[in-house]
């Protein structure tokens, strides 16, 4: 019995050692002197210790700086797509979950004429994966002229999220009617009820639903990938796979890269230290990235 | 409808079984207060509509309308019929690239599965906290992109940590991305580690689900650990299981970001995997039509698969009942 407890926890033990240490490797491979990492490539302490990688990731080091710590020599500056990416995010996250919670609200609360049909209409898109619509999706932004802006990102998915909408109307049918008509009673029209009472009521899925639209758009790449080869507007993911590449492999620059991932996984970082629980929790319930 | 499994969890318990007591009476007052819904509800639902519309339902039937067409986007699409079907069934790349993506995906499901129902079950038993669980969820927050990152510094040849352990056991370093056995079992590898904890988490919150009493009974009934995990865990479990192996099936196939960032579909496209070779006929040769027509055998692909295994899975629930 208890030599079973403690092979359970040695098993749990490694494998938070296994989804741990990846994260601390960054930490420490940022912190180290690009130079020197390769002379001392098993230390388990930064080699060298500085912050000269996290200030070449962003864009503060002089060129002769970063030359010195063996940076590329070219600066990777993140800074706009930092900026970009929280654009991205923020934009899409207000527009889905907005859109998704009135649509939610007239499935579910409201009473008309062919809400079912149009309901089962909108949730087929659950079951068609993204790769059939994003060539086409990828043209239609080109016709429109949107490729390399803001609005050529974030409209496919601004209007219209088929899981969203299904979350929201499920909690929304299994709230009480009777405030609500109250409120009806007391002359409040359907979109009074929907902003004043039904929304709010609804405030702990629409955080939830937000967070998780915020996480999947912040690590979106595929996208972005097609609609923005401009460094105006891409994000953070497509700036660190493009630096990747365009380095040639023996002169790649880690512990830039590895502050520049630190600096793109930090937000999440945030989101979970805050949000931890609510995540764990969640994941439960929605059982869909 | 993978989600419906989970209706039961929302949040809503209470709530149901009090309207259902309140439907008498709230019809009549109902039906006079929601005469004028029909307008508002249309306003509210047309956004939804438009994006469904523009950006979902016609990007899907122009897919499947370019895939008929020789179209390199800068003139207009050209009506060819079968042919890029034809050149697709003599496309010795495209077989190759759906043999990787299948074995990505076998792999990624059977050592994703067994890792995540192992860590879950023993979470459950150990009761262990949120923090332990939350901790297990982090790669899943980070982008696809900064892990591949991540791992390709790990699994570098002369600098990764992993490298220069295994070099001083064996004495060489292996090439874990730039050699042709070793890329698709190291993707899978990195997107098992990336998924486990979600998984796992899913997992666990249908352990939570089954009533501690069936195993009270199970060991009154003389069962063991081994047994009752046979008997009772696996088959109660057998829905959540179900949304879990279509889910990942669904997201290997299409795994793109890992494998763009580290290999590239090299070396010599032995982790060339579909979605790879998509895009690399869209947007490096331009050949949109022959793209689209990939794009369209993924997909009848996916419905096949995830048509499959839910049968299967109602045929496996009337046999145990």
């Amino acid at each position: 019995m208890s030599v079973g407890r403690i092979i359970a926890w040695a098993y749990v033990a490694v494998i938070l050692l296994i989804t741990i240490f990846p994260f601390y490797w960054m930490l420490r491979t940022a912190l180290s002197n690009n130079y020197s990492l390769s002379t001392d490539p098993w230390s388990f302490f930064p080699v060298d210790f500085t912050f000269g990688a996290f200030k070449r990731a962003l864009g503060l080091a002089s060129p002769a700086e970063a030359a010195a710590q063996g940076g590329s020599g070219a600066s990777l500056g993140l800074t706009l797509a930092l900026r970009n990416s929280i654009i991205y995010a923020a934009l899409l996250t207000v527009c889905t979950v907005f859109f998704s919670a009135i649509a939610a609200y007239a499935f579910a609360r409201l009473h008309w004429r062919g809400r079912n049909t149009v309901f089962s209409i909108l949730l087929t898109a659950l079951m068609v994966p993204q790769v059939l619509t994003l060539l086409p999706n990828f043209v239609l932004v080109k016709d429109l002229g949107l490729l390399n802006t803001f609005a050529g990102l974030v409209l496919p998915n601004a209007f219209f999220s088929a899981f969203n909408i299904f979350f929201l109307r499920q909690f929304m049918l299994g709230l009480s009617t009777e405030i609500e008509e109250a409120a009806i009673i007391d002359g409040a029209g359907p979109l009074r009820v929907c902003f004043r009472i039904v929304l709010p009521m609804c405030s702990a899925p629409i955080a939830t639903l937000a967070l998780l639209t915020f996480i999947n758009t912040w690590n979106d790449y595929f996208w972005p990938l097609l609609v923005s080869s401009d460094t105006s507007t891409s994000p953070l993911t497509l700036a660190l796979a493009v630096f990747k590449q365009s380095s040639p492999q023996e002169a790649l620059d880690w512990s830039g890269l590895m502050a520049a991932t630190i600096i793109a996984a930090l937000p999440m970082l945030l989101v979970f230290m805050v949000f931890g629980r609510r995540i764990v929790n969640s994941i439960g319930f929605t059982g869909l990235k | 409808m993978v989600v419906t499994t989970h209706n039961n969890s929302l949040p809503v318990r209470g709530a149901t079984a009090a309207s259902r007591v309140d439907r008498p009476r709230r019809t009549r007052p109902g039906a006079a207060a929601h005469r004028n819904d029909a307008k508002i509800a249309w306003l509210l639902v047309l956004p939804a509509i438009l994006g469904f519309g523009v950006f979902f339902a016609y990007p899907t039937i122009r897919g499947i309308y370019l895939s008929f067409t020789e179209f390199h986007v800068l003139s207009a699409p050209k009506w060819i019929g079968l042919a890029n079907f034809i050149e697709l069934i003599a496309d010795g790349v495209f077989w190759k690239s759906l043999l990787v993506t299948i074995y990505f995906v076998v792999l990624s499901v059977v050592l994703g599965m067994l890792v995540s129902l192992l860590t879950a079950v023993i979470l459950h038993r150990l009761a262990a906290s949120t923090t332990v669980r939350g901790l297990m969820i982090l790669p899943f927050l980070i982008s696809g992109v900064v892990t591949a990152l991540t791992w390709s510094l790990m699994l570098d040849p002369s600098l990764g940590i992993l490298n220069v352990l295994i070099t001083k056991i064996f004495g060489h370093p292996v090439l874990f991305l730039g050699s042709g056995g070793w890329a698709v079992p190291t993707l899978a590898a990195i997107n098992v580690w990336k998924s486990m904890g979600y998984n796992a988490v899913l997992i666990f919150a249908g352990l939570q689900t089954i009533p501690a009493t069936i195993y009270e009974a199970g060991r009154i009934d003389g069962a063991s650990e081994v047994q009752m995990f046979r008997r009772l865990t696996i088959p109660l479990l057998r829905p959540i299981l179900v949304m879990v192996v279509i889910l990942t099936v669904i997201s290997s196939f299409q795994i793109f970001d890992i494998v763009a960032v580290t290999t590239q579909g090299g070396p010599e496209n032995a982790s060339n995997v579909l979605q790879m070779y998509i895009y690399n006929k869209a947007f490096r040769q331009f050949d949109f039509g022959y793209a689209a027509t990939m794009s369209l055998a993924l997909f009848v692909l996916l419905i096949a698969i995830t048509f499959t295994q839910l049968r299967m899975a109602r045929a496996g629930e009337s046999d145990t009942n």
